[in-house]
C-alpha cells in the first residue's frame, strides 16, 4: 500500500509554513498584489526560514531536506499568496536548482550559498519569443571567443530576472549546429551562467501581468554580453537535456503550488458559507453551495496526491515523467476551477481585488500556462503511452 | 552562559476558545506555545548567539510545566533553537494557580544547579496573570526587571527598558537576575527545516514533582491560593443600538457614549 502520511519532520513544516503564511504573508498579500510591488520584507523572512534551502545539502548553504519538503512549503504558501509561492518556487527549483545539479564544485560554492539562504535570487532563462517547451526554436546565440562565450538574444517571462536580489540568470543558447543524416539542421544548445551585472544584460521592464502580480517577471536582453568559458553550466551541447529534466522535476513543485491554491480556495469558501447569511441562514446550509465546496475538496485532494505520487516516485528514483505531468496539470486546473466556483460563492466580494478568492482567479490562470501548457502535459502523457 | 526559558502550552489564541467539562474548563485540545513567550526565546538565543552561541558552551534550556502534550511547546523552543528541554509532569499539578506554579518552577530552575538568567514572555496568553514571573524572582531571591522591551547583557549587568504610558523606566541588576520581556522586544523567527530535524536530537527531561521534593498537596486545586468558582462561556453579542438620525442623532450619540462612560 502506498503511504502517503508525512513524517514528523515534513509535518512540522508543514505547521511552521502555515503559520508564517498567516502571520507574515497574508497581511501584505493584497497590498504588495495592488502595488505590483516585490515583498522584499517577506522574501528575507523566508531565507532565515530556510526555506530557499530546503533541497540542498549544508555543505552549500542549504537545510538538508529534499524536494518534497520544497513542494510542502509550496503547497502552504501557495494557499495564502501564489506571488510568494512562484518566487519561491523559480528561486529553487529552476534558478539553484540547475546550478545544484549540473554544476562544478567551484560554481556550487560560488553560488549555492547565497541563493540558498535567499539573499540573492537566480533566475532560467530559457523562454523566448518563439521557444518555450519547443526549445528547438531557441533564437539567443552564444560563441566562445577568446576565452569568453558573447551572447546575444531575447528572453520572455524570466521570473525573479529583474529584483534588486537578483544576481544571476541561467541563459540557454544555441552554441552550435550540426547537420542531421536528413540534411536538417541541429541546434547545440548549452547552459550559460549570465550574472545580472554584466555589462549588456538588460532586465527589461517589468510586465504588467492579469495575476502574479507580486512576482517579479520581466524580458531580458542580452547584447553582447561576455562571460568567462567557465561559465558553462553542464556539458556543451547539453542544455536541452538539462533544462527537460529541471521542468520534469518543477512540475512537481508548480503543482504543489496549485494544490495550495486549490485548497486556499476549498478553505476560503468553507468559512465564508459559515458566515454569509442568506435567506435567513448561512449558505453554507444550501446543497448548492455545500456541493460544489465538496467538489472544490475533492479537486485539492486529487491534485494532491499527483504530486505526493510523482514526487515520492522522483525521490525513489523512479520514472516520474509522466506521473509530474500529470500532477501538473490536474492541479493547475484544479486552482483555476476552484477560484471560478470560490469566487462565484463569494458573489460580489469575489470580484473585488482585495479578496483573497479574486487573487487566486486571477493567479491561477497561469498554473495552466506556466512551465508547461495544459496541451503540452498532455503531449508528454500521450508521448508516454507511444502516441 | 545558562538561559532558562519558561514556555507555556496554551490553547490556541487564533481561533474561538471553548469551554469543556464539568465543572467547565478552557478547551486545551487545540493548544500551542504561547505566543508571548516566543519573545523570550527570541531574546535568549540573541543572547546565547552574541557570546558564541552553543558551542562556546552558551545554553538555553526551555521550562515548561504541564501535561504530556505540553512537551509540543518545549519542542517547538527546540524547533526554534534551544539547546535542551527541561518539562515538570505531574498528575497532581493540573489546577495549580501561579502560586503553586512558580514554587514548581522555582524548584525546576533550582534543580538546573548554576543559572545566569531566567526569561519570561510578559504574561501567558490564557491566564494572562503576569504573576508567575514575579513570584518566581520572589521565590528564586533573584532581581526581577519586568516587561523589558529592550534587554542588553553587558558583562555580568543586565538593562532593561520598561515603557509605560508617559515614561519609560531604566532598570538595571547584577546576574543571575529573571527579565520578563514584552512583545515590543524583538521579532520571534521560525523554526528552519533544519532545527526541526536538530530537534529530535535535543535531550528533554521530564521530571515529577517527587523528583523536585515537592508535596503534591502545595501545588494543583489543593494548594490553589485563588479558586474559580465558576466559568461560563461569554454570551453571544446581542445587536448593537442603532440610531437613526432624525435630527437630533448626534445628541443621541453623545448621550449613549457618556452612558457607557466612555466620554
Amino acid at each position: 500500500m502506498p503511504d502517503f502520511s508525512l513524517s514528523e519532520d515534513h509535518q512540522d513544516l508543514v505547521e511552521t509554513v502555515r503559520d508564517f503564511a498567516r502571520e507574515v504573508v497574508a497581511p501584505v498579500s493584497a497590498k504588495h498584489d495592488e502595488e505590483h510591488s516585490f515583498p522584499y520584507k517577506v522574501v528575507e523572512q523566508m531565507g532565515e526560514m530556510g526555506l530557499f534551502g530546503l533541497p540542498f545539502p549544508e555543505e552549500y548553504g542549504g537545510m538538508g531536506g529534499d524536494y518534497f519538503a520544497l513542494a510542502l512549503a509550496l503547497e502552504q504558501l501557495g494557499a495564502v499568496d501564489q506571488s510568494v509561492a512562484i518566487t519561491l518556487e523559480a528561486g529553487v527549483s529552476l534558478g539553484a536548482m540547475p546550478i545544484y545539479r549540473f554544476g562544478t564544485e567551484e560554481q556550487k560554492q560560488q553560488w549555492l550559498p547565497m541563493l540558498a539562504s535567499g539573499e540573492a535570487l537566480a533566475g532560467f532563462g530559457l523562454t523566448e519569443p518563439e521557444a518555450g517547451s519547443d526549445a528547438g526554436g531557441t533564437k539567443t546565440r552564444a560563441e566562445l571567443t577568446d576565452g569568453q562565450w558573447v551572447v546575444n538574444g531575447h528572453k520572455e517571462f524570466i521570473t525573479n530576472s529583474g529584483t534588486e536580489i537578483s544576481k544571476l540568470v541561467t541563459v540557454t543558447a544555441v552554441t552550435g549546429t550540426s547537420e542531421r543524416a536528413d540534411g536538417s539542421v541541429k541546434k547545440e544548445i548549452s547552459t550559460i551562467l549570465v550574472p545580472t551585472d554584466t555589462p549588456g544584460f538588460t532586465a527589461e521592464k517589468a510586465y504588467n501581468k492579469v495575476g502574479w502580480n507580486a512576482s517579479d517577471t520581466h524580458p531580458l536582453t542580452l547584447d553582447n554580453v561576455r562571460v568567462p568559458e567557465e561559465n558553462l553550466l553542464g556539458a556543451r551541447g547539453r542544455g536541452y537535456a538539462n533544462f527537460l529534466q529541471i521542468l520534469d522535476e518543477g512540475r512537481i513543485a508548480i503543482a504543489a503550488l496549485a494544490t495550495g491554491a486549490a485548497q486556499g480556495c476549498v478553505d476560503e469558501a468553507v468559512r465564508y458559507a459559515k458566515e454569509r447569511q442568506a435567506f435567513g441562514t448561512n449558505i453554507g446550509a444550501f446543497q448548492a453551495i455545500q456541493f460544489k465546496i465538496a467538489r472544490m475538496q475533492a479537486r485539492a485532494h486529487t491534485a494532491r496526491l499527483a504530486y505526493y505520487d510523482a514526487a515520492a516516485r522522483m525521490l525513489a528514483g523512479q520514472h516520474f515523467k509522466t506521473q509530474s505531468a500529470i500532477a501538473k496539470m490536474v492541479a493547475g486546473e484544479a486552482a483555476m476551477d476552484n477560484a471560478r466556483d470560490a469566487t462565484q460563492i463569494f458573489g460580489g466580494f469575489g470580484f473585488i481585488n482585495e479578496f483573497r478568492v479574486a487573487r487566486h482567479y486571477r493567479d491561477s490562470k497561469i498554473l495552466e500556462v506556466g512551465e508547461g501548457t495544459t496541451e503540452v502535459q498532455l503531449m508528454l502523457i500521450a508521448r508516454e503511452l507511444g502516441l | 552562559m545558562n538561559i532558562v526559558v519558561l514556555v507555556k502550552y496554551v490553547p490556541d489564541a487564533q481561533f474561538d476558545r471553548h469551554l469543556t467539562g464539568d465543572p467547565a474548563t478552557v478547551d486545551r485540545s487545540e493548544s500551542i506555545l504561547s505566543e508571548l513567550d516566543e519573545y523570550a526565546i527570541e531574546s535568549a538565543l540573541q543572547l546565547a548567539e552574541e557570546r558564541g552561541g552553543p558551542k562556546a558552551g552558551n545554553r538555553v534550556i526551555a521550562l515548561t510545566m504541564g501535561p504530556a502534550a505540553a512537551a509540543t511547546a518545549v519542542k517547538k523552543a527546540l524547533q526554534i533553537g534551544a539547546t535542551e528541554g527541561l518539562h515538570v509532569n505531574d498528575d497532581a499539578l493540573a489546577g495549580s494557580d501561579a502560586t503553586g506554579t512558580s514554587l514548581v518552577l522555582a524548584a525546576a530552575i533550582r534543580s538546573l544547579g548554576d543559572v545566569d538568567l531566567v526569561l519570561t514572555g510578559m504574561a501567558s496568553t490564557d491566564g494572562e496573570t503576569s504573576l508567575v514571573p514575579a513570584q518566581l524572582a520572589e521565590r528564586l531571591r533573584l532581581p526581577q526587571l519586568t516587561f523589558a522591551a529592550s534587554l542588553e547583557l553587558d558583562g555580568t549587568t543586565v538593562r532593561a527598558r520598561r515603557d509605560g504610558d508617559t515614561h519609560a523606566d531604566s532598570l538595571e541588576a547584577e546576574l543571575p537576575a529573571l527579565v520578563s520581556v514584552t512583545d515590543q522586544i524583538n521579532e520571534p523567527r521560525y523554526p528552519n527545516f533544519k532545527g526541526i530535524i536538530a530537534a529530535k536530537k535535543k535531550s528533554v527531561a521530564t521530571v515529577t514533582l517527587a523528583d523536585l521534593g515537592i508535596q503534591a498537596a502545595e501545588v494543583g486545586t489543593a494548594g490553589a491560593w485563588t479558586a474559580v468558582r465558576t466559568a461560563e462561556a461569554r454570551p453571544p453579542r446581542s445587536q448593537g443600538t442603532i440610531i437613526t438620525d432624525e435630527g437630533d442623532a448626534g445628541i443621541r450619540l453623545v448621550d449613549f457614549l457618556a452612558a457607557q462612560n466612555l466620554l
